[in-house]
């Protein structure tokens, strides 16, 4: 699995390198994740920006990976291509997450 | 029948020099659906659809297939049978299984999760409906069978 995290300032980020996040790979997605945030950073970004689909699966993985942050951290993203955009803003679930144009605006701009 | 309906259809087409047709199967589990979806989006009817509608179709098809995956064959194996078709900006598609009925006999509402619960599933249907124009439910014999029309914007 493609996905690496690594520490910058005060947040970790995330890396996805996957094309897709999708029912297939939506449970070995959220597994791999639970494996690397068990660190102290206060925020936690995923960078989106490699990964071109996501389906319903995909997308409550990413719910999962927030409800295992909260309350102590928080879940922000990073770098949405433009079908897993529209798939967080036909849910609505853009509305929960904050979500950055890119990880670089993510580490400037403190949600 | 799908089978029936598709042969005839793709022929038809073929006479008529058209290109627009595709009938993809696949086994119904999740892995097989990724390999199918691909093959899919590779096939004549889908491959000349700009990005934005090609997105639309990718995420409305995953629904579809991994809902049969998930409730139709739910612990059990058969295929599903996908067939693909443009006409005049639509999209039209026939998905074909013979697992367990739509509860009901009916299609499923659909409503949106309230975001604010943080689900983690119960999308699925919801987008179905968000991206389709046009979705018909039919259940003979053993067969299921779902009519969607998908309007293409570009």
């Amino acid at each position: 699995m493609s996905i690496e995290a690594q520490t910058e300032g005060d947040a970790l980020i995330i890396r996805v390198g996957h094309d897709r996040i999708d029912a297939a790979g939506a449970i070995g997605f959220k597994e791999r994740i639970r494996d690397l945030i068990p660190g102290t950073e206060r925020r936690v970004i995923m960078d989106l920006s490699r990964v071109n689909f996501l389906d319903s699966s995909g997308l409550g993985a990413i719910v999962a990976v927030m409800k295992l942050l909260a309350p102590a951290r928080k879940l922000e993203l990073a770098g949405l291509t433009p079908t897993v955009e529209k798939v967080f803003r036909l849910t609505r679930m853009d509305s929960v997450f904050t979500i950055h144009p890119d990880v670089a605006r993510g580490l400037g701009n403190v949600g | 029948m799908l089978a029936e309906i598709g042969v005839v259809s793709v022929m038809g087409c073929s006479a008529a020099g058209g290109s627009g047709f595709a009938l993809v199967t696949m086994p119904g589990d999740s892995v097989s659906v990724r390999a199918g979806l691909e093959r899919a989006l590779k096939s004549s009817p889908l491959r000349g659809l700009g990005p934005d509608d090609r997105g639309r179709a990718e995420v409305l098809l995953a629904e579809v297939l991994n809902n049969i995956v998930e409730h139709a064959y739910e612990g059990c194996e058969g295929e599903i049978r996908l067939l693909l078709r443009m006409e005049a900006g639509r999209l039209c598609l026939v998905i074909e299984d013979e697992g367990l009925a739509m509860p009901g006999g009916q299609l499923p509402s659909g409503q949106l999760p309230e975001a604010e619960c943080l689900p983690e599933g119960g999308f699925g249907w919801f987008l179905i409906r968000a991206l389709a124009s046009e979705i018909t439910y039919f259940r003979r014999g053993r067969t299921n069978r779902l009519d969607i029309v998908m309007a293409c914007e570009q």
